[in-house]
């Protein structure tokens, strides 16, 4: 599959202070793209700059096999994390403004506007102003105004964000259903259970460099640490318990289980087959649980950070 | 893309739409007109008051004088002690009382005239008061040195310079006059439209970040083109609100005058009146073709383009720094700082215009200001009715859009940089800074 936007080599510099120093991703076509990193690390120059808010100091950006130029406006849909809408101005009049200024026409803006309206269940909002819906409301049109022109970009940062559980939902979902009709997603956000729930791929920028980035799962391969959460079933604990230490690297697990069992992590050495671990176990009790540990997104995020 | 129209055409009916834009634009006009109607109506009635003044005439040769008009009337007291003249005129509520001493010989009667009254008295009787014994004593003093009065009169000759200057073209005081005014209003005026439309501007930059939509619309605009729709489409809503108000103005002022049957040109300060007296002299007539004919000697084509030039010019100058201190700043208690430097060269603006230009139109101060494009827009355009050489207006024009392409740009910079700035109030060193970025 080929790449919708490739970052290349781009530095960021603003007065002293370097922002980005050659940051590269590859975002796959079609895919949902996590940017992740802490706060100040560098994201939002890094969308700004595939916005053309900023232009980069070094490195260019090639969108769908092009050089980013601002023909591309059209293309790119981003719904910043500091996102407002002129408070006073009715919803249907600022959503068409928004819109034609990305290059729709006004009676095309108005029949996708329905569509959308229809669909998210605001239709009757058209003749309020902003400053009489909550804030939950004002993100679903603030969501609208950002796909309204089928880009094939769409850029979210903290698009959950103001969101009621329910409503968060309905927009994920909206997310997914935008993703299958073919646009590519970046995704940025500090809610790692989302990242894991949705993204196909990650970058995570530290202190304006790029730390790590892969397929999810590849990267997940990459920290896997080989450990295997097991509960067995038998009569004496610690005898088995202390069989165990010697033979392998263990540590206490907690999960939950029906009955009374020795619950442990096991490490393996780097190569051994864990069918090996489980067939020696069955031989000393009745194996109830037995699970790799995946390190979560989570974990990944704050090891790769901490060590960097 | 292009989308300059319609940032312009959001901002123009945003602002026209908006309700307290719509309050003043109707509601100013009737508060002025009414001030106006209720100071004219006050002084009209002032003015239809009718003074009773007690005359005590120990010398025996003004008594004559005062003849009771509509708006003075005149007790002639005879033969009664100043205490006596004094109480009767307090009785007859008099105005005041008037009591012209005894005399010897017509020049010591200047410091024998004295004037009574409750409180201090206008003026304009003071000086109507003097004049009459004056006039009349000194007819008494010509008729005493055998000279005719009549002959004197017959002999005055009044002197009206006719200017004109080397070209050919001919000026007079009512000319200078005309020109102080077109000038006054025109610089004024612009002076006027740059506060009041640039502190708009800079709020609805403002409103943009406080909102928090200006990181949606940059990513579709550039800045600049966001920057130059919002100064053009405010300064539309601006003319807009500027030509309802004249009409409006207009329209107020006659039926104001009609129903209430005030004679607006009736609101003259004491100064005017002693002008319009003087003039009485002279026919009023020939002063009404002196005007005209005055008008028709300014350099009106010269006028309009060098005003819609300047204007334009000026106006986006001193906008377009507007709308980088919005950008640079998160709310409108933190301008003031960033205000007051661009407010003063626009007062200095003002202030040559008025007392530099008015005394000397072609002196240093006056040229020199006039070509600095942060006053010349108001100091010229004070300066042209003058008649001003096209060559210094050229160049003071290119100088002018010269530095508005330089305050544009520099604006634009810290605009972009400014807006997606928050939670800091900048200094000045960061501005500079954020223009190399």
């Amino acid at each position: 599959m080929s790449n919708l936007l490739d970052v290349k080599e781009v530095s960021k510099h603003f007065g002293a202070h370097k922002a980005l120093n050659k940051v590269s991703i590859a975002v796959p076509q079609g895919s949902i793209f996590g940017l992740l990193g802490p706060n100040g690390a560098g994201k939002t120059t890094l969308i700004r700059i595939i916005n053309q808010i900023t232009m980069p100091d070094e490195g260019n950006v090639i969108i769908d096999g092009e050089p980013l130029q601002s023909k591309h406006i059209r293309d790119i849909g981003y719904l910043p994390e500091e996102r407002g809408l002129y408070k006073s101005m009715k919803v249907g009049d600022q959503a068409l403004y928004l819109a034609q200024l990305k290059g729709l026409s006004k009676t095309e803006a108005k029949k996708r506007l329905k569509y959308w309206f229809e669909r998210l269940e605001i239709g009757d909002w058209w003749d309020k102003k902003i400053q009489e819906l909550s804030k939950g409301m004002a993100q679903k049109v603030q969501f609208v105004v950002t796909v309204l022109h089928q880009p094939k970009l769409l850029i979210f940062d903290e698009p959950f964000s103001g969101f009621d559980p329910i409503n968060a939902n309905l927009i994920k979902d909206e997310i997914l259903r935008l993703r299958e009709e073919g646009a590519t997603v970046i995704f940025s956000t500090h809610r790692m259970e989302s990242v894991e729930e949705l993204c196909d791929d990650i970058a995570l920028i530290n202190k304006s460099n790029k730390i790590l980035d892969g397929k999810l799962l590849d990267v997940k391969r990459q920290y896997k640490i080989n450990t295997y959460e097991v509960g067995i079933k038998t009569n004496n604990k610690l005898v088995l318990q202390n069989e165990l230490t010697e033979k392998f690297e263990i540590a206490p697990a907690n999960f939950k289980t029906l009955d009374d069992e020795l619950k442990l992590n096991i490490k393996l050495p780097q190569g051994e087959d864990p069918n090996h671990l489980l067939s020696y176990l069955t031989t000393k009790g009745e194996v109830s649980h037995f699970v790799e540990l995946i390190p979560s997104v989570n974990d990944i995020f704050i090891q790769t950070v901490k060590n960097n | 893309m292009n989308h300059l129209p319609l940032i312009i055409k959001r901002e123009y009916f945003t602002k026209v739409k908006n309700k307290p834009f719509i309050v003043m634009t109707f509601l100013s006009p009737m508060i002025v007109i009414a001030l106006i109607a209720i100071v004219a109506y006050i002084s009209k009635v002032n003015n239809d008051k009718v003074h009773l003044i007690s005359v005590l005439d120990e010398s025996g040769v003004v008594g004559e004088v005062f003849k009771s008009s509509e708006k003075i009337k005149y007790n002639v007291l005879d033969n009664i002690s100043l205490e006596a003249a004094k109480s009767i005129a307090k009785e007859t509520k008099s105005y005041g009382l008037l009591h012209v001493q005894q005399w010897d010989d017509f020049d010591a009667i200047s410091n024998k005239v004295y004037f009574y009254s409750e409180e201090s008295p206008s003026l304009i009787i003071i000086s109507d008061l003097e004049k009459k014994i004056g006039d009349e004593l000194t007819n008494l003093k010509l008729e005493q040195n055998n000279v005719n009065v009549a002959t004197v009169h017959h002999s005055k000759i009044s002197i009206d310079i006719v200017q004109e200057n080397f070209d050919g073209e001919k000026t007079s005081k009512m000319d200078s006059l005309l020109k102080l005014a077109f000038g006054g209003v025109a610089g004024y005026l612009l002076f006027m439209f740059i506060i009041i439309y640039g502190n708009m501007i800079m709020r609805s930059v403002i409103e943009e970040k406080t909102s928090r939509i200006i990181e949606v619309i940059i990513s579709s605009v550039k800045p600049v083109q966001l920057m130059l729709g919002k100064i053009i489409g405010t300064s539309l809503a601006g003319i807009t609100q500027f030509v309802i108000w004249i009409i409006l103005g207009g329209v107020l002022m006659t039926v104001v005058s009609l129903i209430f049957d005030i004679d607006m040109g009736q609101l003259q300060t004491p100064q005017q009146d002693m002008m319009l007296q003087a003039m009485e002299n002279s026919e009023l007539n020939m002063q009404i073709q002196n005007v005209m004919a005055s008008f028709y000697h300014l350099p009106i084509t010269n006028l309009i383009v060098a005003f819609i030039l300047f204007f334009i010019g000026g106006y986006l100058l001193y906008s377009s720094l507007y709308a980088a201190i919005g950008a640079a700043v998160d709310s409108e208690t933190d301008t003031q700082q960033f205000v007051l430097p661009i407010l003063m060269p626009l007062i200095l603006a003002v202030y040559v215009g008025i007392f530099t230009v008015i005394e000397d139109p072609h002196g240093t101060v006056s040229v020199v200001f006039s070509f600095i494009p942060f006053t010349s827009p108001v100091v010229m355009l004070m300066r042209i009715p003058f008649g001003v050489p096209l060559w210094q207006q050229l160049v003071a024009l290119l100088l002018l859009i010269f530095t508005f392409m330089f305050t544009v740009w520099f604006a634009a910079k810290i605009y972009r940089v400014g807006i997606l700035m928050y939670g800091k109030k900048p200094s000045y060193k960061e501005l500079i800074k954020w223009i190399k970025y």
